[in-house]
């Protein structure tokens, strides 16, 4: 009897865990292994969310100021107390300095990428990277023309050496303007012209940045925020731009490819390495090692039947894109992937990498393999990875992989069943290739109502929403009502796991998408990258709009970020939103605790560059804004707007 | 019964519980939405830093029923409307005795730091502040009726402020009468 009363409670207990794992995330495979990580007591950042709640009130506003040691300040949301800092400054004033250093971060973090992708092809071309080459050269010739190198004559090392000095250029510019701006619709650029937001040098904005928002220098909100915007550009318009560029040159610009995605890639019985992180530099090296014959040999000699790579975030997207090498999650799946148990090395190079995979890898037999210079963490095995030795290095890292598979410990295994195809690969390029080399047909679609419009949905995964719950609905929606949706990003890789990313699932599309998924054999939803690559969207919509002769933010078009986190977030939410598209937040920004700041971007930007923010969890409630923009759009351009 | 019990040695002065209390006696009981509302929703407990002590305490007066604060006050500095309920303090008849401290839980830690700091320099100044703070808004602590945790003690960080029945913490059992007070 007793022992009765105690099975069930032990049901109930169970039950009790289930219904929790369930709340986090929709994906059956993350459930799997939240439940395992409940049942061996892991900790992941689900439970550390939980212990930080309630969340501070004055951080969630953005009214804290710790710019000076006169502070930290913080103002009374309510009106009771504190109004102003020691300085004077107000809330409208500390929220958009936050705001600025914030877009600052990003900026910096996707421009430095930027950088090391330069510097890298730079040491290409001279011969100083052996293990690097020009993989796209028509690329190499059309950014060189571009950029007003002369070819002829010249071998491709010396057009490249060449290209790579005036993409340096671009870092420390001190006159003119970013070129990648050129690329913008005639219309967009006249309009950042006028009001002052062309970016100069990429380097230069960020440390703008960070000089107007020391103690006693920028302190008018619209003024300070105006330089969001222009920050914004250098990123998306500078930073990020130049990567993808260089990346493509370098490792091939990406073309349509199967391949497949979530925990469940991870292999039973090879050596099982994850690329996490955002650089295409070392991971390219990786999965080029992972079939050296005499790695493959001592895998076997260590029992094993192969090597297996698989990414995780934008890492894994650049790898998915050019090689279709399997991802095995988002963002929030990283600790999961340590979980299975299943994982002989974790190699991260730099951005979204949590600290907790120090000690999460102790937990299991999983080497934790930091590689940049500039990024260290807790409990890692260093192995610092220079151009130079590229090769070599990722040789090492495979070595260390492979003579740690004979520890992995079958009882602590638990790899799930979910593993679901993608067709991914669409870069611009691509895409106009897709459509038969001109962006007509897509126009002729769009006209005709067939494509109700393209929506732009990206980002990471937030704790605060239910993993991929955001991601996965709103995109749904989207297509449903005849949206095109190109995704980069842990979009790419939710959507992907939905199995969102196969021509089937135009299935789920409406009639009219779905006619034109399957007369072309593309899904309903494209992935066009990593979060760099949001730059081809730009691209993307620059020829769209220059097709039209209408700027970009007349265009049916709408962005969305569903479970955004990161500080590269909201650069980028500030340059598509500078270029002139309407973007929907699924979490809400720190400025809600100044009027002004909350005013100006969800409702006065538009009077400024034709587009602005909204915020909306709800998914469905957020693809209904889009969708109600898009309609807008399609009723000035003339279009049948009623849907 | 359980009351809120306040540990001024672990507060950090962030002032969380304020913005909690205010959000929970709002209309919408939402951080985001209560940012707008008119009237703007009140806080009834207020962070004071005590200079002598180089503290910060949040502090709270719930303007009990039959105050016993006004009833141990040996000077009448203390005493309470009978029919509103409110608690207030006139600093003209204090002499800084702090019996009034002694008989009520929320200050009862904070006397205690203040026996092993021996600083005796503080005063009842920052409470009697408060006491007249609220008298003036008209707005008391009703330890959040309706939650199970009173928002402010949800919302501390480093548990400052702790909910729990008063004989669960030791040494803070409330002296009954006033001879075992003076001992």
């Amino acid at each position: 009897m007793e022992q009765k009363e105690n099975e069930k409670s032990m049901d109930s207990d169970s039950e009790t865990m289930l219904k929790k794992v369930y709340e986090k995330s929709i994906d059956p495979a993350s459930q799997t292994i939240l439940l395992k990580a409940k049942q061996e007591g892991i900790e992941t950042a689900w439970d550390r969310y939980e212990k930080q709640l309630p969340q501070c009130s004055f951080g969630q506003l953005g009214v804290c100021c710790r710019n000076c040691n006169m502070g930290p300040c913080r103002i009374d949301p309510f009106g009771e107390g504190a109004e102003k800092g020691i300085c004077g400054a107000t809330a409208d004033i500390i929220v958009a300095r936050n705001l600025l250093r914030t877009i600052a971060a990003g900026a910096a973090a996707h421009s430095d990428h930027a950088r090391d992708a330069v510097l890298t092809f730079k040491k290409m071309s001279e011969g100083a990277a052996g293990s690097y080459a020009i993989k796209d050269e028509a690329k190499l010739l059309s950014l060189a023309s571009e950029y007003g190198i002369p070819t002829e004559g010249k071998n491709r090392e010396k057009v490249a050496s060449e290209l790579a000095d005036a993409l340096l250029l671009e870092f420390g510019k001190q006159t003119g303007s970013l070129l990648c701006t050129m690329r913008a619709p005639e219309p967009r650029l006249k309009l950042w012209t006028e009001l002052g937001i062309v970016p100069r040098g990429i380097d230069r904005e960020i440390v703008e940045c960070m000089h107007r928002t020391h103690m006693g220098v920028d302190n008018n909100a619209t003024h300070i925020l105006l330089q969001g915007l222009r920050t914004g550009l250098s990123d998306g318009w500078g930073g990020s731009m130049i990567a993808t560029d260089v990346q493509d040159i370098l490792f091939g610009t990406p073309q349509p490819r199967m391949s497949t995605v979530n925990l469940g890639v991870l292999s039973r019985d090879k050596v099982n390495v994850i690329v996490h992180g955002h650089e295409p530099i070392l991971s390219e090296m990786i999965v080029e090692a992972a079939e050296d014959t005499e790695l493959l040999k001592l895998a076997q000699e260590k029992g094993a039947a192969g090597i297996n790579i698989a990414g995780i975030c934008c890492t894994g997207n650049e790898t998915l894109m050019r090689h279709g090498t399997p991802i095995a999650g988002t963002f929030l799946q990283q600790e999961l992937a340590v979980i299975t148990g299943a994982v002989e090395a974790m190699v991260v190079d730099v951005q979204c990498v949590m600290p907790s995979l120090g000690e999460l890898s102790g937990c299991y037999h999983t080497k934790f393999i930091s590689t940049s210079p500039k990024a260290d963490f807790p409990n890692t095995v260093r192995m610092e990875f220079h151009e130079e030795k590229a090769y070599e290095t990722a040789k090492e890292i495979i070595r260390l992989a492979v003579e740690n598979f004979p520890f992995r410990n079958p009882e602590k295994v638990n790899i799930p069943a979910e593993k679901q195809e993608c067709m991914v690969g669409f870069s611009a390029e691509a895409i106009l290739n897709a459509l038969g080399g001109s962006p007509d047909p897509l126009i002729e679609a769009i006209k005709s109502g067939a494509v109700w419009g393209v929506g732009a949905v990206v980002g990471c995964n937030n704790v605060k929403i239910k993993h991929n719950y955001g991601h996965v609905n709103l995109v749904k929606e989207l297509i449903k009502n005849n949206v095109l949706v190109v995704t980069t990003g842990c979009n790419a890789i939710a959507c992907a796991e939905a199995g969102l990313l196969v021509p089937e699932a135009s299935e789920l599309a409406g009639e009219g998408l779905k006619a034109v998924c399957k007369a072309l054999g593309i899904p309903p939803v494209l992935h066009m990258g990593s979060c760099v690559d949001i730059s081809r969207i730009l691209v993307l919509s620059s020829v769209l709009a220059n097709r039209l002769g209408v700027d970009i933010s007349d265009l049916p078009v709408a962005g969305a970020a569903p479970e955004w986190m990161s500080e590269k977030a909201v650069s980028i939410g500030a340059y598509v939103v500078s270029s002139g598209v309407f973007t929907v937040l699924g979490t809400v920004p720190p400025v809600l605790g100044s009027q002004a700041v909350t005013a100006l971007l969800t409702r006065d930007l538009n009077n400024v560059v034709g587009a602005s923010f909204a915020v909306e969890p709800d998914p469905f409630k957020a693809a209904a804004l889009m969708l109600e923009h898009i309609d807008g759009k399609r009723k000035s351009l003339g279009l049948n707007s009623d849907r | 019964m359980k009351d809120l019990i306040i540990r001024p040695e672990r507060c950090l002065g962030c002032r969380s519980c304020e913005i909690a209390c205010a959000v929970a006696h709002s209309k919408s009981k939402s951080l985001f939405s209560a940012l707008g509302e008119q009237p703007a929703p009140k806080k009834r407990i207020y962070v004071d830093c005590l200079p002598n002590l180089e503290i910060s305490i949040p502090i709270t007066c719930r303007h009990c029923e039959d105050a016993p604060c006004v009833s141990v006050c040996p000077t009448k500095a203390l005493s309470q409307d009978e029919v509103t309920g409110i608690v207030s303090h006139n600093p003209d008849h204090c002499v800084d005795c702090w019996t009034c401290s002694m008989v009520c839980p929320r200050f009862l830690p904070l006397y205690q730091l203040i026996l092993n700091i021996g600083c005796w320099t503080s005063s009842m100044a920052y409470n009697r502040g408060v006491i007249s703070r609220q008298t003036d808004a008209g707005v008391k602590c009703d330890l959040c009726q309706g939650r199970d945790i009173p928002a402010c003690v949800e919302a501390c960080p480093t548990h400052a402020l702790v909910f729990y029945e008063l004989e669960e913490i030791p040494g803070t059992k409330i002296p009954e009468t006033t001879s075992e007070l003076t001992g």
